[in-house]
C-alpha cells in the first residue's frame, strides 16, 4: 500500500492493519476458577470469526480517526446538495439535546414526570401548524417519506368512511422519487402529470385527467426545479371539484417559511422535513422527521399518541378510535423534535422569514454569477435551488458526473446530479440561507474554473478526481458485480 | 444508426419483425441517455403486455426507468442473456440486447408507430 502524506495517503480496511495477538484491552487476571462453557452444557457465545481484526487501541484509533478526516461535512463548508437543504446544524441545538434533562427521561416514565417534554411536543405542533395554516400534526415519522406514507394512509381511511375508493394518485414528472415509491407502498396506483414548458404542472392536463378515480395528486412546491407553483389554488380547485385530495411534499418548505402557507393555498396534507427547513442533523441517513399536518377534516385520522392539553396539564390521548394506527415506536425521534423546537424558537417569526429570504437570496446569487457558463433548461425565476444542466459541456465530451467529480478536486461537495429526472444531465444547486457571500463566490469560482477547464483541457475534467484519496471509482463494475463483504487475500 | 426497418416509440422503444411475432428493445438513444446499464428486470414468458402500459424496469448507475411496451401483447420470450450481461443493451441495443419477443395481440397497432425518419426528427425535437 502507497503511504502517502496523511492528507492523501489512502486507508484501507481495519482487516489490513493489525496483528496477530495484538488488542485494544486488558483485562484482570481470573481470580475465579475459569468455567468451561462445553462441559457446564451452555452454548458458547460464537465461534471465533476467521479473519477478525487483532488491533491494538492506538492502530483503531488512528484507523477511524484518519477515515474522518476524509469525511465532508456541513461543518467543513457548503454542501450544495439539492433538495436535501444542507444547511448548518445550529450548535445550540446539540447542546440542550444532550441536557440531561431531556436525554435522561425515558418514554415509559409517567406522564406526570415528563411535563416539559410533553408540553414541548404540543407547542412544536403549535408553531408548525401556525407556520403552514394547516389544522393539526403528528411529530412521529420519521422522516419525509414516512410523513408521505402516513398522509396516504389518511387520504385512504377518509376516502373509506366515505365509501368512495379511488385507486389512483397523480404525480407530476419532476417529483421526488419517494413520492411514487410512497404511493405503490400504500396501495395506490401512481399516475405521472407532464410538467409544461415552464417547469409546472400542466393545468389543463390535469384539468383533462382529473377525474372520480383520482384520490389525491401530490406536488411539492416549490417543485423540485426550484420554481413555485404559480397556479397552486387553481391547481388545489381542479382536484377538490373532482373529490380528490392534495397532498404537499414539504421538502421545499424552507423557501416559503415565515412568507406563504401551504394551508392558505388550499393543501390538504403536508409533510415538514425537520432535518431540512428546521436546521436538524441529516446525520448518517437519520434519524431524521417528518411530521405530517393536515387539515380539520383529516384531523380524526392522525396516527396516536398524541399529546393534548388539559388546563394547565399535558398529557396523552391514546384513545383515537378512527386513527390509521401508529408509525413509530414511542413517541417519534424527540431528540429531533427538540432540536427543530429550539430552531424555531431561537429565529421567531422575522428570522424564520428570513431564513426563507437568504435562501432564494442565496441561489438567485449563484444562477447569476453561473447562468454564463452553465446552461438553465427553465427560465422560470428560482426560489430556493437553481437547476443546471450540461448542454454546454456536452460538445466537449464532458458531462454532469465529471463535472460534479472535478467539485471535489475544488474543495466542494457536489451539487446533488440527474435529478430532477426531467433534465438531462441535471446538476441541482441549493446553497440555503447559511453561506456567506465569500463562500458563495468561492463556488462559484470553483464552479467557472472548471467551466474554463471544460474549454481548455476537457480531459481533466473527464478523468477527475484527481486529489482525493481515491480516484474516479468505477460505479458500473460495482453496480453489476457488487461484493458486499470484505474478503482476506486469496 | 437505428435501423431503417424498425418502428419506434415516444417512449424511445422499438419493435422489429413481421407477422404477429415481434422482437422488442430500447433505442440507441434510450441506452446512451441512460448510460451504463446494470439491471434490467423483465416479465415473464406468458405475461400479458397492455399498450403503453410499463412491462419493467431498467436500471442504470443514474436512474432506474420504467419500460412501456409500444403494443399489447403476449411475452413469448424474455432475453435471459440480459441477466447476466445487462451491459449488452448498450454495446448492442438493436441486436443482442432485445428484451423480448411478443406475440402481438393486433398487428395493426404498429402502424402508428413512428418510421426511423420520424424517430430522429422526434429526438432533435424533444432535445432540450
Amino acid at each position: 500500500m502507497k503511504r502517502g502524506n496523511s492528507f492523501t495517503r489512502r486507508e484501507g480496511v481495519i482487516f489490513d492493519i493489525g496483528g496477530e495477538g495484538r488488542k485494544g484491552y486488558a483485562l484482570p487476571d481470573l481470580d475465579v476458577p475459569p468455567c468451561d462453557w462445553y462441559r457446564e452444557g451452555a452454548e458458547p457465545f460464537r465461534d471465533d470469526i476467521d479473519g477478525f481484526p487483532r488491533v491494538s487501541e492506538a492502530e483503531v484509533v488512528r484507523h477511524f480517526t484518519r477515515l474522518s478526516k476524509m469525511n465532508y461535512g456541513i461543518d467543513d463548508g457548503l454542501y450544495p446538495l439539492g433538495s436535501c437543504s444542507m444547511k448548518y446544524n445550529p450548535k445550540i441545538n446539540e447542546e440542550l439535546a444532550r441536557d440531561e434533562r431531556f436525554c435522561g427521561v425515558h418514554p415509559l416514565q409517567p406522564e406526570s414526570t415528563v411535563q416539559g417534554c410533553l408540553q414541548l411536543q404540543w407547542e412544536l405542533e403549535e408553531f408548525l401548524k401556525e407556520i403552514t395554516g394547516l389544522a393539526g400534526f403528528t411529530l412521529q415519522p420519521a422522516a419525509g417519506a414516512q410523513g408521505e406514507l402516513t398522509g396516504l394512509l389518511i387520504i385512504r381511511a377518509l376516502q373509506r368512511q366515505r365509501g368512495d375508493n379511488r385507486p389512483v394518485v397523480l404525480i407530476p414528472d419532476s417529483a421526488h422519487g419517494t413520492n411514487p415509491a410512497s404511493v405503490r407502498l400504500s396501495g395506490y396506483r401512481a399516475e405521472e402529470i407532464p410538467s409544461d414548458a415552464k417547469g409546472c404542472i400542466d393545468l389543463e392536463r390535469l384539468r383533462r385527467r382529473m377525474d372520480r378515480d383520482v384520490a389525491a395528486l401530490m406536488l411539492t412546491n416549490p417543485n423540485t426545479l426550484g420554481i413555485f407553483e404559480e397556479q397552486i389554488e387553481a391547481i388545489c380547485q381542479v382536484v377538490h371539484e373532482k373529490g380528490g385530495l392534495v397532498y404537499c411534499d414539504g421538502a421545499n418548505l424552507n423557501a416559503l417559511v415565515g412568507v406563504a402557507r401551504p394551508g392558505d393555498m388550499g393543501i390538504d396534507l403536508l409533510h415538514v422535513n425537520l432535518h431540512k427547513t428546521f436546521s436538524t442533523p441529516h446525520g448518517g441517513g437519520g434519524p431524521g422527521a417528518g411530521p405530517l399536518g393536515v387539515v380539520e377534516e383529516l384531523l380524526p385520522f392522525l396516527p396516536f399518541p398524541r399529546v393534548i392539553r388539559d388546563g394547565e396539564r399535558y398529557l396523552w390521548e391514546e384513545n383515537r378510535p378512527n386513527a390509521v394506527g401508529r408509525v413509530h415506536g414511542f413517541f417519534g425521534n424527540f431528540g429531533i423534535l427538540l432540536r427543530a423546537y429550539a430552531y424555531i424558537l431561537s429565529n421567531g417569526p422575522a428570522g424564520l422569514r428570513a431564513v426563507a429570504e437568504g435562501a432564494v437570496l442565496n441561489a438567485n446569487y449563484l444562477r447569476a454569477l453561473l447562468e454564463k457558463d452553465f446552461h438553465i433548461p427553465y427560465e422560470a425565476r428560482s426560489l430556493h435551488e437553481v437547476v443546471f444542466s450540461d448542454q454546454k459541456q456536452e460538445s466537449a465530451g464532458v458531462r454532469t458526473i465529471d463535472i460534479a467529480k472535478r467539485l471535489m478536486d475544488h474543495g466542494f461537495h457536489p451539487p446533488t446530479i440527474y435529478f430532477p429526472l426531467i433534465v438531462r444531465g441535471a446538476m441541482m444547486v441549493e446553497p440555503t440561507e447559511t453561506e456567506t457571500i465569500q463562500e458563495l463566490d468561492a463556488f462559484a469560482a470553483a464552479l467557472q474554473l472548471i467551466a474554463a477547464e471544460v474549454r481548455e483541457s476537457p480531459e481533466l475534467v473527464r478523468t477527475a478526481p484527481h486529489t482525493t484519496p481515491v480516484g474516479r471509482l468505477d460505479e458500473v463494475a460495482a453496480a453489476r458485480h457488487p461484493i458486499f463483504r470484505w474478503r482476506g487475500p486469496e | 444508426m437505428n435501423p431503417e426497418s424498425f418502428r419506434y416509440s415516444k417512449e424511445h422503444e422499438w419493435i422489429n419483425g413481421e407477422g404477429e411475432l415481434r422482437t422488442l428493445g430500447i433505442t440507441d438513444h434510450a441506452q446512451a441517455e441512460l448510460g451504463d446499464i446494470v439491471f434490467v428486470e423483465l416479465p415473464k414468458e406468458g405475461d400479458h403486455l397492455k399498450a403503453m402500459q410499463p412491462f419493467g424496469t431498467v436500471e442504470s448507475v443514474k436512474a432506474v426507468s420504467e419500460l412501456f411496451s409500444p403494443v399489447a401483447g403476449e411475452v413469448v420470450e424474455v432475453n435471459r442473456d440480459l441477466e447476466e450481461h445487462p451491459e449488452r443493451i448498450n454495446e448492442d441495443p438493436y441486436g443482442k440486447g432485445w428484451l423480448l419477443r411478443i406475440r402481438v395481440a393486433d398487428a395493426r397497432s404498429i402502424e402508428p408507430l413512428m418510421t426511423e425518419a420520424e424517430y430522429r426528427k422526434y429526438i432533435q425535437d424533444s432535445s432540450r
